[in-house]
């Protein structure tokens, strides 16, 4: 029930971010969820990419760094208090998050995030005996 | 002044003979109390009787950089039990180079900088402020004892504190500076910002080194401190500064050839240049001590002149350093070679070497920034990892140089490589 997230290094310099998405765009790859990350001279570009291991070799082979982490994503209500509630059983199972971003998933009016966990594996297990839903390959395939 | 009349201004057969019954000495010296020598002179097949003029120099084996951090850290050292002072400077690529005194070297060290500063115009009872910084570096003990055997109230103010230090030249008012000439540009915008007029300052001579400057900087320097810029030369290897200095006519710096041998070398053949022509800078340490060096490669580039000067010295003159022979860079007075950064990323696990150094000066100031290309196994998509990378190879880069610096991650293959080679250096600095 986990996904790779590609992450993507980028120089802090002008139409980077640009060039990585015009060359996904030119390979028919469609993003599912994207997030930069930055610091003083550089940022990190987090994407969700169907087929993943596809796009780590292209990307690879057009010279960007690139890593593979291992990233759960967990559907959240789309209405006041969602998020708050997927939190609450996070800190419940003192779950420790690195990063997390959001993503709304417009034909079902659920918004989905995506969690960077220390332990993925064990995170999902815990959680899932909360009822929060965990988002698996094929729905977010399909999205 | 001239603080040595008798070496400073003897005609040039008085010296050749003084030289080569100094030479004959260091070779019987370096025979009987050196081994790494001795078996050097074993294996050129040259014996100490063989060395009876000065011209027979040339029959001796040259010592480069890389003996002494191959001895390291006392190999090279002739009289060891004797040494009564140690200072070292960064070395390329791990050790650094590790250079000994004996009681009678210090003395020498006072001396050859006692006549540098009468070069520069200094005389007994002036007052003396030394920004070269103390410590392992030789610059700031070397200006120290000079002026102490001249018999000058010294300031140790040592380099750095720039508020500090114009407050004690406008409290105390000392008549000379000793610094490096990027510092004495530096502290004119430090002086204007607090309200102190340049032209007003106390100081009148600047005895500036330790790195490379032009003219259009001692123009620059002259006319805003309003003070007389003058030029010194020295290597810690040799003694530290106070191997040549300017006269006040500035027509090239003054070799202390009593006790410093000059030859201007081919640096491919090893043949004597013809005079007045460029060639790499080759020295031999007549009456050293605790580490003397026979032939010792500098890697700078000079002419020299064995004219009389205006000054009425017979000393050559070389002049200022105009380049080098190897891939040295001089930073706010550090000697950088690139190969000590290659070192260090080659450390820190997972990074490849492929960097580039950018050098520039900003505000007066030299700035070094290594920029590195991020490899896979150094890449993390945690922010955090990657600043903690950075972090790394800035401390223990600014280890290895003595310097801060600063670290810029950059994609693969965004530094520009020739042949398949890296460019290694960038140097944007107009000197």
């Amino acid at each position: 029930m986990t996904h790779i997230q590609l992450s993507v290094f980028l120089e802090n310099k002008k139409g980077r971010l640009y060039d990585v998405c015009s060359f996904l765009g030119e390979h028919k790859v469609n993003i599912r969820a994207l997030t930069v990350a930055e610091s003083d001279n550089f940022g990190v570009l987090r994407l969700l990419v169907k087929d993943p291991q596809r796009v780590a070799g292209l990307l690879k082979g057009n010279s960007f760094v690139v890593n593979e982490t291992e990233v759960v994503a967990l559907e959240v209500n789309d209405k006041p208090g969602g998020l708050a509630k997927v939190l609450g059983a996070i800190n419940k199972h003192h779950i420790n998050v690195e990063y997390m971003y959001g993503f709304v998933e417009p034909k079902a009016r659920k918004a989905m995030m995506v969690f960077r966990f220390d332990d993925p594996v064990a995170a999902v297990k815990a959680l899932k005996a909360d009822r929060i839903k965990v988002v698996s390959s094929k729905e977010l395939g399909s999205i | 002044m001239i603080w040595d009349q008798k070496m400073e201004c003897a005609s040039r057969p008085e010296m050749k003979k003084l030289q080569s019954e100094r030479l004959k000495k260091l070779v019987h010296y370096l025979w009987k109390g050196n081994a790494v020598y001795r078996r050097r002179f074993e294996h050129f097949n040259v014996k100490p009787s063989e060395i009876g003029d000065i011209s027979d120099i040339r029959k001796l084996p040259v010592t480069v950089k890389e003996d002494l951090r191959d001895n390291y850290p006392f190999g090279l050292f002739t009289d060891y039990r004797h040494t009564t002072e140690i200072h070292v400077s960064s070395g390329t690529t791990g050790n650094p180079t590790v250079v000994g005194y004996t009681r009678e070297d210090l003395k020498l060290w006072a001396q050859v900088m006692a006549r540098s500063l009468a070069l520069a115009g200094a005389v007994p009872g002036d007052m003396i402020q030394v920004a070269y910084g103390y410590g392992l570096f030789t610059g700031g003990l070397g200006a120290h004892y000079g002026a102490l055997e001249m018999g000058l109230k010294v300031i140790p103010a040592s380099s750095g504190q720039t508020k500090r230090q114009l407050k004690l030249m406008t409290d105390f008012r000392p008549r000379i500076l000793a610094c490096t000439p990027s510092y004495a540009l530096f502290m004119l915008d430090e002086a204007r910002a607090l309200g102190i007029d340049p032209k007003a300052s106390s100081w009148e001579i600047g005895i500036f080194g330790a790195e490379p400057w032009s003219e259009s900087m001692r123009a620059q320097i002259e006319a805003s401190w309003d003070m007389t810029a003058t030029d010194i030369y020295g290597l810690s290897e040799i003694i530290g500064p106070g191997v040549a200095q300017e006269c006040q006519h500035k027509a090239g710096l003054h070799f202390q050839w009593d006790v410093f041998y000059p030859e201007v070398l081919d640096p491919k053949t090893g043949e004597n240049v013809k005079d007045g022509e460029r060639g790499e800078l080759v020295i031999t340490t007549l009456t050293k001590r605790g580490i003397p060096l026979l032939r010792y490669r500098t890697r700078d580039i000079v002419t020299i002149e064995y004219s009389k000067c205006k000054c009425g010295r017979t000393t050559p003159r070389i002049s200022k350093i105009l380049g080098r022979t190897d891939d040295m860079l001089i930073i706010r007075g550090i000697n950088v070679f690139p190969s000590q950064i290659e070192y260090v990323l080659l450390k820190i696990e997972g990074t490849q070497p492929h960097y580039l150094l950018v050098v520039d000066r900003q505000n007066n100031l030299d700035t070094l920034e290594v920029w590195v290309e991020v490899e896979e196994k150094m890449f993390s998509d945690e922010i955090k990892q990657m600043r903690a990378l950075e972090e790394t190879i800035k401390r223990e880069i600014e280890s290895v140089l003595g310097l801060d610096v600063k670290v810029k991650l950059v994609e693969p293959k965004s530094i520009e490589r020739s042949e398949g080679k890296a460019k290694r250096v960038i140097d944007k600095r107009k000197i």
